[in-house]
């Protein structure tokens, strides 16, 4: 089982490497530049004191961020090999995932957090309805972690940071459309769209939390992170 | 102490290592010697529980490390190849880091492997502008930030300077006084200068494994003895000197104002003396005798001979 002290160092070590590289403020402002363009582009138009052109977009937006967040997580480290020095520290290799794993998290989250001022804006401007902002933000939360899960696992399979890149983006997008694609197939394979990331998100960001959609994301993080630390062990 | 049985690792078809068992005991330096490809890394990523063994156990102070791993990284301090550590980091916030994850308090014990390594002056530096020497110094502060009983270090003075060679080389000699260690390299005269005991290696079998001196006296029994004088040509020196017990053959070497010869001599006796009284009693003048330092080399080369086609790791 990890150990809350190692993980949290390994945790804390990636959080700082993060905002100590130019990637992460340039993920961070392209983030923003979209999220903002594409929130504001119709809101006067609307006029409506609502978030859900933004959350409507989240899911695909995250799919082309996070992986750019996540691709350098263990790519880099057997790139440049220090990933013999982590896996010769008295640490498991389930301590490395979940240290990386919330350090991706919550860089996300920090990602996102300045959306906040779009909430601010709307406060300001009109009476939204909380429910759906709410249950939007703790959907946000829920997607990037799955996202990230799923790029922490992408980037274990390579050392190449390019190929880590493009198949968790590939992985998130694919999981995204799986509920859009659903017309494609026979009528009786509609339950395909539970398996879908945006079907479940939108669940989520109607302000309404079921229980079903956070045990989806939930087992999202929990395979892909076992897969992770299975690959890391196969390796070795 | 160590003592490793019957390790065996395979990389796909490549068999890497195989079948190596060997005991090292408390407070001893020992070298892993071999050409590019002959095991080397692969031995010592087992050692340090990077990678699994295929078959064969490790056994670290009574602690078997397929059973254990974590308690096995406890003890030791490995610095791997070329010491790839993390480049954008400071070195003090790295070795921060590293005793966090180890769970020391840190600061002071940071100091402290500061000082030993001698890597005060670059604490403030990203590990990236550091030079070779430096970094490696650092991957050795890394490595014993623990004060482990064991330290593993593979390579650690390639691709070094000179000076810094033998910087790094009396560091692992003062660290060796205390503690248990096991360093890799391709460089004969680095196994002379550092290591009590010598293990070489060959195509992922172990060839030869003594004492640094037995080993060395044991080339084959032979030895050679050049010596350069003047007053005579090379028939008369050879007559003198076939005579001695213990040399077996005289061949004469090129030398354009000297008469030079390489005598080839067996047994462990030493008959330098002799060969000096008999040159002195016929009035010659002798300007150089030297024993052949490169018998650790012959021995190495006879034992890795065709070692040239296995593969790197």
């Amino acid at each position: 089982m990890g150990r809350f002290s190692e993980i949290n160092a390994i945790m804390k070590k990636e959080l700082k490497s993060y905002f100590n590289s130019p990637i992460a403020y340039i993920v961070i402002a392209v983030f923003l530049v979209f999220t903002g363009f594409f929130f504001f582009k119709d809101f006067f138009y609307y006029n409506q004191a609502e978030m859900r052109n933004l959350f409507q977009l989240m899911p695909l937006m995250l799919c082309f961020v996070i992986p750019a967040v996540t691709m350098k997580l263990l790519s880099e480290e057997r790139q440049s090999g220090s990933f013999e020095i982590l896996m010769t520290l008295p640490v498991s290799s389930l301590d490395i995932v979940l240290g990386k794993f919330f350090a991706g998290t919550i860089f996300s989250a920090v990602m996102i957090s300045p959306t906040l001022m779009y909430l601010a804006t709307i406060v300001f401007t009109g009476s939204p309805d909380f429910g759906p902002v709410i249950g939007g933000y703790i959907g946000v939360i829920l997607l990037s972690a799955a996202y990230t899960s799923i790029g922490l696992l992408a980037s274990s399979f390579t050392r190449n940071q390019i190929i880590s890149f493009i198949s968790s983006w590939a992985a998130c997008f694919s999981l995204w459309l799986v509920d859009k694609a659903v017309i494609f197939l026979p009528s009786k394979s509609g339950f395909i769209s539970y398996f879908g990331t945006d079907y479940h998100f939108q669940n989520i960001a109607k302000g309404i939390i079921d229980s079903r959609d956070i045990i989806y994301f939930i087992s999202i993080c929990a395979l892909s992170l076992m897969f992770t630390v299975k690959v890391i062990e196969e390796r070795r | 102490m160590i003592s490793v049985n019957g390790l065996t690792r395979s990389y796909g078809g490549f068999k890497a290592v195989n079948d190596i068992s060997f005991t090292i005991r408390d407070g001893e330096i020992t070298g892993l010697l071999g050409p590019n490809g002959a095991g080397k890394t692969t031995t010592l990523r087992m050692l340090s529980c990077y990678l699994k063994a295929d078959k064969g156990s490790i056994v670290v102070d009574g602690i078997n490390a397929a059973d254990d791993p974590l308690k096995i990284k406890q003890m030791i301090g490995y610095l791997p190849e070329s010491a790839p550590l993390y480049g954008d980091m400071l070195v003090f916030d790295y070795l921060m880091y590293i005793a966090e994850v180890r769970g020391i308090p840190g600061v002071r014990r940071v100091s402290e492997v500061a000082d030993i390594c001698r890597i005060k002056d670059v604490m403030h530096k990203n590990i990236n502008e550091l030079s070779k020497g430096y970094r490696q110094r650092v991957g050795l502060a890394h490595a014993m930030i623990h004060d482990p009983q064991i330290l593993i270090l593979d390579e650690p003075t390639s691709g070094l300077d000179p000076i810094e060679i033998v910087e790094i080389r009396n560091l692992i000699k003062e660290l060796g006084k205390k503690k248990t260690v096991i360093l890799s390299t391709h460089i004969l005269s680095e196994v002379e200068a550092t290591c009590d005991r010598v293990i070489i290696i060959n195509r992922g079998t172990i060839v030869a494994d003594d004492k640094t001196e037995l080993l060395q006296s044991a080339s084959g029994g032979e030895k050679k003895i050049i010596v350069r004088i003047s007053g005579t040509g090379f028939d008369p020196l050879h007559s003198a000197l076939i005579d001695i017990p213990g040399v077996k053959s005289i061949e004469q070497l090129y030398d354009p104002e000297l008469t030079a010869a390489a005598l080839t001599v067996s047994g462990s006796s030493e008959i330098r003396p002799e060969i000096f009284k008999t040159i002195s009693s016929n009035n010659w003048v002798m300007y150089e005798m030297k024993q052949d330092q490169e018998s650790l080399e012959n021995i190495f080369r006879e034992l890795t001979a065709g070692g040239e086609n296995g593969k790197v790791q």
